[in-house]
């Protein structure tokens, strides 16, 4: 029989001491804007029905705010390893009479897990990391190069059609700063990118990413401190 | 036994939602942001970058009032929109054109990076507020004031602007990295979304409408960004939805002259995402599918779907296609605000609007409104032939003209 505490079991994770899971809560909970997004839980469920998350995984904002309220360390773990990837971070569960903010709390809980380089993270960002590439690297999240067939399949063959008449397409485009660029979504100073890498730099967001990809690392610091010195 | 009772959801919802409510500010369960924000301009902390006149100002959500420039605008674009919806931002910026609005399309701007932070996790606090505040000094250093093109941007520069007047810390951090930069830490009066602009202009626009939409039924889908992220800053109006939902995009909808009925999923969320839309969408599809085409498909059949966000736009429209593959109830082009009010003013509907990039079908809602769209995709296309010769590229010049009802 599995050992129940609150409806819950305890300890899914045995191979991880109890100290690094209290460890991850104790610096999740010290993040500033902690104590603005939990103040309790009535149970009523308001959260989860407004979740589209709650819709399709098996995963409810309630579970979160009352694991955290209670500071169930076991089962906050479980939700960092397990949950936080299908939040879909649109903060519908604000409507919460508590005013509890779940989705700030999933904020919290998934920028201590890739900074302390839980492996669960590190996977479910396999798949993302040229995007990460491109925000650091020009400052957005997405470029008209990256629509990609192979990509975007599910968004009909026209992607094929972007693909195949981006240069003319983008050239046709009469916004100054759009106009024939592909590899970013607008043609941004140099500068300002420069200023860019030295806030990644300053504030230690690039030790983030080593955490996620060494390789990923190696490469933007390559480039980043490149145009850096060439800037001073 | 009897028979159990079916309990109608669909119409206890819209019940529920016909009540018009009205607020006092006087009892608004929030301090103001502004008050705090002067207070710490007061101390030498930051700049408070003011609205320039003339602003129109309208009711926020516990009854404030928010200013809203007209011009002398800054042009935070939306990397989203410019990558991907180019016709979205050129719409933006053919309206201040048309109405000969001052404004400025910096090249010394970033995206948010908020799409990223909200994606993956891969950044911190004062990493985002220093983008952010980069961002406002680059503003502020120009004179003109920053009008947000992106709703992910907008409500995390509403969330950033909270923990910056209310953790000293973070913004003795952000006021270090910023001097390395050489620049203040400016934080603007207000947080201004580009369709906020819209709708204070929507009586000006409709003035110069010469597509009739009468005949059409458009469907709302609001930005959760825009809306839940510090829900009190959006525009709220007691006319629009008895107040109940915000008035931003419905009530640009309703002044060009559409109907635009409630429907049950109206707050939803679309499904993008963040992280889903890009390397998940087996969830995106599905929630924007089944929670909201079909919806309003079932419940109002609409002609079009109207939102005034990036990844409302992108999601709600490209994830149709698959839907279809599957027999759902899907087949509804979806716009911006901005492009349908520029569509309703006249733009041409490729070279402004560039309809090319969306993938539902908008050419039954351009027959309706009595577009020939085939002629403006032939001159699209001497467009495209020419600039693939290398004769010309597509300039203002070209695109500036009023094409449609004349």
């Amino acid at each position: 029989m599995p050992e129940w505490t609150l409806g819950k079991v305890t300890n899914k994770y045995p191979d991880v001491p109890y100290e690094e899971k209290e460890r991850l809560f104790l610096e999740t909970k010290a993040d500033p804007r902690y104590p603005g997004y939990i103040y309790g839980c009535y149970e009523c469920g308001i959260c989860v029905s407004a979740c589209p998350s709650a819709r399709f995984y098996d995963y409810s904002p309630r579970v979160i705010a009352q694991a955290m309220a209670r500071e169930d360390v076991e089962r906050f773990y479980e939700i960092m390893v397990e949950d936080i990837c299908n939040c879909a971070q649109c903060f519908s569960c604000v409507r919460c009479p508590r005013q509890n903010n779940p989705g700030g709390l999933v904020t919290i809980i998934r920028e201590m897990a890739v900074r302390n380089g839980v492996q669960e993270a590190r996977d479910v960002l396999q798949g993302y990391t040229r995007v990460i590439y491109k925000v650091m690297l020009k400052g957005n999240q997405v470029s008209p190069d990256m629509l990609q067939p192979d990509f975007f399949p599910d968004w009909g063959p026209w992607v094929a059609g972007f693909k195949g008449n981006m240069k003319a397409w983008r050239q046709a485009i009469p916004v100054d700063t759009l106009r024939g660029v592909t590899d970013a979504a607008w043609r941004t100073d140099d500068e300002t990118l420069r200023e860019l890498y030295t806030i990644w730099f300053e504030t230690g967001n690039i030790d983030i990413i080593q955490e996620v990809d060494e390789g990923l690392y190696d490469l933007l610091v390559d480039v980043m401190e490149e145009e850096l010195e060439e800037w001073e | 036994m009897s028979a159990p009772t079916i309990i109608p959801i669909v119409d206890n919802i819209m019940q529920k939602k016909s009540r018009s409510v009205r607020r006092d500010p006087q009892n608004a369960p929030t301090h103001d942001i502004r008050e705090e924000l002067f207070e710490l301009e007061a101390r030498g902390e930051l700049i408070v970058q003011r609205v320039p006149e003339p602003y129109v100002e309208v009711q926020t959500k516990y009854g404030r009032t928010k200013k809203i420039p007209i011009g002398k605008t800054w042009h935070h674009k939306s990397c989203g929109q410019c990558g991907h919806i180019p016709g979205y931002t050129a719409s933006i910026f053919w309206l201040h054109r048309q109405f000969g609005i001052d404004h400025i399309d910096p090249t010394d701007q970033t995206s948010c990076t908020g799409w990223n932070y909200y994606a993956s996790g891969t950044s911190n606090p004062v990493a985002q507020l220093a983008v952010m505040s980069r961002n406002f000094a680059a503003a502020h250093q120009t004179g003109y004031y920053p009008l947000i093109h992106c709703g992910t941007s907008f409500g995390h520069y509403k969330e950033c602007r909270e923990e910056i007047v209310h953790h000293a810390d973070y913004r003795a951090e952000v006021r270090r990295v910023l001097a390395k930069l050489g620049k203040p830490l400016v934080v603007p009066e207000e947080i201004v979304h580009y369709s906020e602009w819209v709708h204070v202009m929507r009586d000006r626009i409709a003035e110069r409408q010469v597509v009739d939409f009468s005949d059409i039924t458009a469907t709302v889908h609001t930005a959760c960004h825009y809306h839940k992220i510090v829900v009190e800053d959006a525009i709220y109006d007691p006319d629009i939805f008895g107040g109940q939902r915000t008035a931003t995009v419905t009530a640009t909808m309703q002044a060009l002259g559409a109907e635009v009925p409630d429907y049950s999923t109206w707050f939803d969320c679309c499904g993008f995402g963040f992280r889903h839309v890009l390397v998940q969408r087996d969830f995106t599809r599905s929630f924007a599918v089944q929670r909201k085409i079909q919806v309003m498909k079932e419940e109002v059949d609409p002609d079009l779907v109207v939102t005034h966000d990036t990844g409302c736009v992108t999601t709600l429209d490209k994830s149709q296609f698959a839907a279809k593959a599957h027999d759902f109830k899907v087949g509804i082009p979806v716009l911006s605000d901005a492009q349908v009010a520029a569509l309703a003013m006249g733009a041409h509907p490729f070279r402004v609007l560039q309809l090319h990039w969306h993938t539902s079908d908008w050419r039954p809602l351009m027959e309706k409104l009595g577009i020939d769209w085939e002629k403006y995709w032939d001159e699209f296309q001497e467009d495209l032939a020419a600039i693939r010769s290398g004769e010309k590229t597509l300039t203002w010049e070209d695109a500036d003209a009023v094409v449609l009802g004349v």
